[in-house]
């Protein structure tokens, strides 16, 4: 979609226009009940089997807040170093539709529960500070449902009243691989901190995108157009780029840009007017009388810190430093929790290069040729260090263990067990490889003698069929050693 | 009419745990009359053959360590009862069945208390009068087509007619004092946070309140025992301890200052109000309270702010009746249809009014000079109550500007209307505790009340002074059961 190394710029003639884009992250809060209720939250449920009274807006309910809730928020915070917030409120934003039970959304306005904080991203050319404008919790609706009954619509309350987090960014994202690295990043805070899976294909993660336009060089920021509830990072950056040149294409045609709220067509690749900000809903927004101001006294917030876990960054920079491990590939280990896990574990028990260079190299290709996450791995961590450690302590060769890792990715056994098994274990006893060594030179007379008047390239030959003749188990470095001493 | 109606909530209780009544007994008593007073309209729904057997099985196994023990009450129709219809007065819940209890009438059935109706009251408890209730008007047993006050109209006429020994209201603005002083009861509006909103309809959450309504000091001690408790259902419930109202009733007011407030002189007040009110100051200086003069000098503002912050939230806390989910539903081309037909058809005009104001004054472009202004006026209306505490315990003035009136008189004049709420609605705001008792009667021999105010949470405190007084006032009600001839 864009060279990773060139600016993101959208093109006409010799004009180049700079694209701004914000992201207002809906991040479903881990829990296993709702924010003011207390019915389950299991994906995937029958339709209105997770509504309690509260849910469904009966009459004389109330929402009573979930406290754990308000600590995944303040974790989330913490995570964005942002400043958390003493005094929040939590206010009504008042609309009408035939999912939203209440007939308004427990939201929070002006007094969020967080409030500025940032990401860092690292980008090819280095890192980049994305700033957070806020977070706040909010209620998710439930779900209209119009392609089942050609009469009606039908309506399932399951989500409704879930707990989502709002992360608002300022609007420092400038290209398409920095609203990737943005989502990967937020994504990867909040499952280290396990308040948010993350998961997009059920909507635990989605955005309404801002973009707007203007020429290279100008400090002015463009009107934006919000393109809601885009639900994957793919479809982000198709929606961005479309949007980013229909705005291009009106100022170039001496238009202006109207400021308005847009849906992205996932099919027709392109976004279309919802609302203009004349017919925009007027939300009137006033504190929910049924909740007191959420106040957070210092030790509350110092309690949650406690249990903060060593984040992506922090890790990454321990990687470096206590490792030795290049920017690049410390990165590709943190930026999952469990991937980093599996590392810390194998690394921990056997060597780090070969443990980082296995888990980026086999593992990950086993794992994407498997299409599975690294906590299904067929190959544990403990099995990987002891596969590692064959090699480090020379029991078998680097390309044995290839062969060994192929068979621990079928059936998950013990790799030690596999090499005994199979008889794959090194051939490293110097009278056996010496009588393996005069057999080949005194079978190959003429390639000796052409070695001995000058040819060095021969070596190889030697060498390859000393491996030949051990079934590959002979002990590379050995059988140059002693080849050498035979052959000058 | 029985012995039994005649019979005071702390009577019956005293005769049931003396074995010299059974609850069947009491039950049946208060069934014949309230099916006999149907002219009344007090009731929404009744929910006789229910009660009876509950007041059977109660005798056949009695517990007489509850606070009420067999005891039949019937409930404002604002207040949700498992399987007992619940409309609020409204013909949006017409179809109503709720599938649980309030925490308050749950506290009722759990101290021994049996649910035999719902009763009548205004529409969403929006009204003075008890005349916008999609149920009928209903009549103050005092005289014929005077009206029982509002909004808990249908909860004052059937206590005032014996229909049942006591009863639970929700006061909002004055929607208990009122009735009470316009049919010579007793009611009180406990502190904002005693007694839980858990399962009662909502019409202003920042100021609904529910609270006994009894004939007497000591009944209302009792029932305030009996509703008050601390709920993890309801956030804005205050974790206090409750007092033993009853055990703790004390006529002695010796020492205790009483704060008159100037403002509450209101221009055009009837002399017979201000000689009552009189009355009452010279019944404490007599029994050794001090009478003070304080100010509390936005008193002017409460009504307006009062008419700002309660349609505000009452049109956020309606916007659930939609007919999606239950209640009333009325067909429509398309979402936005039904909605329109459902409402319009659903709510009566005062509710109506009230929603389109809530809806206004929260539109953007008027926020700020409507809603944030009338929370900054309720703050200082908070304040002057908390300096006036500074020199007194509790504050005297009159329930009402005026007596009940006469059905369809204030009708079709709002303002006039809202006019009633005066001396009541600067509490509700502040969020205290205030009881209104009859203190005697107009030209007309119509009920007039006083109000006590409290400090907050000192409920123990005005129900003492108000029994004080009940002491010294001498109060009857002349009721001669003109609806059953």
């Amino acid at each position: 979609m864009s060279d990773q190394n060139k600016e993101y710029l959208i093109l006409r003639e010799e004009k180049k226009y700079e694209v701004i884009i914000g992201l207002e992250v809906h991040a479903q809060v881990l829990s296993e009940s709702k924010l003011f209720s207390s019915s389950p939250t299991k994906f995937g449920s029958e339709p209105n089997t997770q509504v309690s009274l509260v849910d469904a807006a009966f009459p004389g309910m109330l929402p009573v807040i979930n406290e754990f809730c308000i600590k995944q928020a303040i974790k989330t915070g913490i995570g964005l170093n942002a400043k958390i917030n003493n005094k929040s409120i939590f206010d009504r934003k008042n609309y009408f539709y035939a999912d939203l039970p209440q007939g308004y959304q427990i939201s929070q306005y002006k007094n969020p529960i967080v409030g500025e904080g940032s990401v860092t991203l690292d980008m090819p050319d280095g890192e980049k500070m994305i700033g957070i404008e806020r977070l706040h919790l909010e209620q998710d609706a439930g779900k209209s449902i119009h392609d089942i009954d050609p009469q009606n619509t039908l309506v399932d309350l399951n989500r409704s009243g879930v707990a989502l987090m709002e992360i608002v960014s300022k609007p420092d994202l400038r290209s398409l691989d920095e609203v990737n690295a943005y989502i990967k990043k937020l994504r990867s805070i909040m499952r280290y901190l396990g308040t948010c899976d993350g998961n997009m294909q059920e909507g635990s993660l989605r955005a309404d995108v801002n973009v707007s336009v203007r020429k290279k060089g100008e400090t002015e920021l463009g009107t934006r157009c919000e393109i809601k509830n885009v639900n994957s990072i793919k479809f982000m950056q198709m929606a961005i780029d479309y949007e980013a040149n229909r705005q291009v294409d009106i100022l170039e045609e001496g238009g202006s840009i109207d400021q308005e709220t847009r849906l992205f067509d996932i099919k027709k690749n392109e976004t279309r007017s919802m609302r203009t900000k004349e017919d925009a809903h007027d939300y009137r927004y006033f504190p929910d009388p049924d909740l007191l101001p959420l106040e957070l006294n210092d030790d509350f917030i110092n309690e949650i810190k406690k249990e903060i876990p060593e984040l992506p960054d922090e890790k990454k920079k321990r990687f470096i430093e206590k490792f030795n491990l290049s920017p690049y590939e410390a990165n590709i280990l943190v930026s999952d929790i469990e991937t980093s896990k599996y590392f810390e574990n194998v690394s921990k028990n056997s060597d780090v290069k070969l443990a980082t260079n296995w888990i980026t190299g086999e593992l990950f290709a086993l794992l994407n040729n498997k299409s599975i996450e690294i906590t299904e791995s067929p190959i544990t961590s403990e099995n990987l260090a002891k596969l590692i450690n064959l090699i480090k302590d020379g029991t078998i060769s680097g390309k044995i263990a290839k062969t060994v890792f192929e068979i621990m990715a079928d059936s998950g056994k013990d790799p030690k067990k596999i090499v005994e098994e199979k008889g794959l274990k090194q051939q490293s006893d110097p009278k056996e490889l010496e009588k393996i060594i005069d057999k080949v030179i005194s079978d190959n007379p003429k390639n000796v003698e052409a070695y001995k008047s000058g040819k060095d390239k021969l070596f190889g030959f030697f060498v390859g069929q000393v491996m030949k003749q051990s079934n590959g188990k002979a002990n590379p470095q050995l059988v140059n050693e002693i080849l050498k001493k035979k052959l000058n | 009419m029985s012995e039994i109606n005649n019979l005071k909530l702390c009577d019956l209780v005293d005769k049931i745990k003396n074995k010299k009544l059974s609850s069947k007994e009491i039950t049946e008593a208060f069934i014949d009359r309230s099916k006999k007073s149907s002219k009344l309209n007090s009731y929404i729904t009744e929910n006789f053959d229910n009660a009876l057997n509950r007041s059977k099985e109660f005798d056949e196994k009695p517990d007489f360590n509850k606070k009420i023990p067999g005891i039949p009450l019937a409930v404002k129709d604002l207040f949700c009862t498992k399987n007992l219809r619940t409309t609020a007065g409204s013909k949006i819940l017409e179809n109503f069945i709720p599938t649980y209890e309030s925490t308050v009438t749950q506290n009722i059935i759990d101290h021994g208390g049996i649910i035999i109706g719902k009763l009548n009251c205004d529409e969403f408890a929006m009204g003075s009068s008890n005349e916008t209730s999609n149920y009928g008007n209903v009549q103050n047993p005092i005289s014929e087509n005077l009206v029982p006050g509002g909004s808990s109209g249908g909860s004052s006429a059937a206590l005032a007619a014996k229909l049942t020994p006591a009863t639970i209201g929700t006061d909002t603005g004055g929607s208990i004092r009122q009735p009470a002083s316009f049919t010579g009861t007793v009611g009180l509006k406990p502190t904002y946070g005693s007694c839980s909103r858990y399962g009662i309809v909502a019409f202003a959450s920042s100021l609904d309140q529910a609270g006994p309504m009894t004939h007497d000091v000591k009944d209302c001690a009792l029932l305030l025992e009996v509703m008050s408790s601390f709920d993890t259902k309801d956030s804005t419930s205050v974790e206090f301890t409750r007092g033993n109202y009853l055990n703790d009733l004390n006529e002695n007011i010796k020492g205790k200052k009483i704060g008159i407030p100037k403002e509450y002189r209101v221009d055009g007040m009837p002399k017979e109000i201000e000689d009552l009110w009189e009355k009452g100051i010279k019944i404490i200086k007599d029994n050794g309270g001090d009478v003070i003069e304080i100010s509390l000098p936005n008193t002017n503002f409460a009504l307006p702010a009062y008419y700002i912050v309660a349609p505000a939230e009452a049109s956020s806390n309606l916007a659930r009746y939609d007919g999606v989910k239950y209640g009333f539903r009325s067909k429509g081309e398309n979402l936005i249809d039904m909605y329109e037909k459902t409402r319009s058809e659903g709510f009566g005009d005062e509710v109506k009014r009230r929603i389109m104001i809530g809806t206004y004054v929260l539109s953007s472009g008027y926020y700020d000079a409507y809603y944030l202004k009338a929370q900054k006026v309720r703050r200082l209306i908070k304040n002057d109550f908390d300096e006036a505490y500074k020199k007194v315990d509790a504050i005297l003035t009159p329930s009402t500007p005026s007596s009940a009136f006469k059905i369809g008189e204030k009708l079709n004049d709002p303002v006039s209307m809202y006019l009633n709420d005066i001396f009541t609605v600067p509490i509700n705001l502040a969020g205290l505790p205030a009881i209104s008792i009859p203190a005697g009667h107009d030209n007309n021999g119509f009920p007039l009340g006083l109000q006590i105010i409290g400090k907050a949470f000192d409920e123990q405190n005005i129900l003492n002074i108000a029994y004080s007084i009940e002491k010294n006032i001498g109060y009857k009600n002349h009721i001669n059961d003109w609806w059953i001839k």
